[in-house]
């Protein structure tokens, strides 16, 4: 299908993109690697009036070794991301999560930075960040700000971004001696997870992320607890669905969903080599 | 809007409206129709080109983004590959019977270009895992992994 029309608007610099959403208002939306917005556009579900191209900003195109993190520009590829040295041996998690978005097309386009502002809880890339725990950095009129991940996503497709405002860097603590998993379960190889869970063992520490189990990415609060207090996998996995608004669609509902929050979880947890 | 972008190596310029997706400026402006469209939903991947040399879904791009950038569609794969007008690429899926209706052929080739150029040698997994984002309505897929992986064993 055929997007509703608008006027584009390519941005040259991070302060055009701004000056022209300060301008347009709630009127114009970002466009990055396009492709949680165009598939929206094509079904009319999204219908923007000005689009602020932001795709070839190459200044926001890197993946830097920063001393404690690793400093990711917001307009980085998936698959650029997928294949890198630094993340692989830095953030290993974070490659796994991002290979498993859709196909390599889909990783060509995509950009780590519009996978987070688009605030899905299907999405695999906010969920390793949660279990990471990443801050991300914004720029708008009034400046740079950093936001911890777990303040970020805040309410169905919304995020703490305001209107104006254009998320440059993603950074993300370096856990080389870390162990991980990402467990995606789906029906077909391309689709979007039922669920996931992201598991991150860092010693004594652990982050657990969970792919939609609630209107917006969700930290799993209560496995993190219950590790910290010793528990093994199987009773740390117990609780994986505890706190959760869990959605019930087409795919599963919500105590189907609760059941692969347990099993992956437990699984993510074994793979990681807790016992 | 004035897009230019060089296609198959020749340079293109149209006055488009914004909203044209790249699939709809291949076809219909550009009048190559080579380049399908299967879906919807930015998940047959038939209508995958090459944008400045990687796999895209040409039905998930605006013309307006790739403005100055490269395409390189189905009907221009051939002139990069010296020989007798056929791609190796294409030739493996000729001689592996890698097609049956053929509509999800110029999109699997061009993904499988792109696979090639990414990982060179490739196992079966990784063929499978690469072309994820193609479908095949005729449900051939044996035979396009097997000529994949011949044309990567013939250093396509
Ligand atoms: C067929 C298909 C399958 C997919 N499968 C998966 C999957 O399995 N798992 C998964 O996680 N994802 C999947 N995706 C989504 C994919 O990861 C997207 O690339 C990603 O969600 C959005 O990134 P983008 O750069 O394309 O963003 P865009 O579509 O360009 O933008 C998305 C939203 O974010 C905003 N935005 C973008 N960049 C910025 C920025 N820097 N600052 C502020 N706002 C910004 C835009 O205004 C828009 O509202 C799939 C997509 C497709 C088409
Ligand atoms: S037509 Fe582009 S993915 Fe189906
Ligand atoms: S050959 Fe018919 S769709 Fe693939």
């Amino acid at each position: 299908m055929i997007p509703a029309a608008f006027d584009y608007i390519r941005a040259a610099s991070a302060d055009e993109a701004i000056a022209a959403l300060a301008e347009h208002g709630d009127e114009a939306k970002l466009i990055a690697g396009g492709h949680s917005l165009i598939p929206l556009m094509r079904f009319r579900l999204a219908t923007p009036s000005y689009l602020v191209d932001i795709g070839r900003l190459d200044d926001l195109t890197y993946v830097r070794d920063a001393g404690e993190h690793l400093a990711i520009g917001a307009l980085t590829r998936h698959r650029d991301i997928e294949v890198s040295d630094l993340v692989m041996s830095q953030t290993g998690l974070l490659a796994e999560a991002t290979r498993s978005v859709g196909d390599i097309q889909v990783r060509h386009r995509g950009t780590i930075g519009g996978a987070i502002a688009h605030g899905d809880a299907a999405s695999d890339i906010p969920a390793a960040l949660l279990a990471l725990r990443a801050t991300v950095v914004s720029k708008g009129p009034n400046g740079e700000r950093e936001i911890a991940i777990d303040d970020f996503f805040s309410g169905f497709l919304e995020t703490a971004l305001d209107e104006t405002e254009l998320l440059t860097e993603i950074r993300v603590p370096k856990v080389p001696d870390a162990r991980w998993s990402f467990q995606k379960f789906n029906r077909r190889a391309q689709d979007w997870a039922i669920v996931g869970a992201s598991i991150l063992l860092d010693g004594d520490r652990a982050g657990v992320g969970l792919v939609n189990m609630d209107s917006v990415p969700t930290r799993a609060n209560a496995v993190e607890a219950a590790l910290a207090g010793g528990a093994d996998a199987a009773a740390a996995a117990d609780v994986a669905a505890e706190g959760a608004d869990v959605p019930s669609d087409l795919n599963a509902s919500s105590e189907y969903r609760e059941h692969l929050a347990r099993v992956l979880v437990r699984r993510g947890l074994e793979a990681a080599g807790r016992a | 809007m004035d897009v230019s972008v060089t296609v198959n190596g020749t340079h293109q310029s149209h006055d488009v409206e914004p909203r044209t997706l790249l699939v709809h400026y291949l076809r219909e402006v550009c009048g190559l129709t080579g380049t399908n469209v299967g879906c919807d939903t930015s998940s047959c991947g038939a209508c995958t080109v090459h944008l400045d040399g990687e796999s895209v879904k040409s039905c998930t791009v605006f013309a307006a983004q790739v403005d100055g950038q490269s395409v390189t569609t189905i009907e221009g794969l051939a002139d990069t590959a010296p020989g007798d007008g056929m791609h190796p690429m294409q030739r493996a899926f000729m001689e592996c019977h890698g097609l049956q209706c053929g509509y999800c052929t110029p999109g699997m080739v061009m993904a499988a270009v792109s696979l090639l150029d990414e990982v060179p040698n490739p196992n079966e997994a990784d063929v499978r895992e690469g072309l994820e984002g193609n479908l095949c309505r005729c449900t051939g897929y044996h035979n396009i992994v097997k000529a994949v992986l011949s044309a990567a064993e013939a250093g396509a």
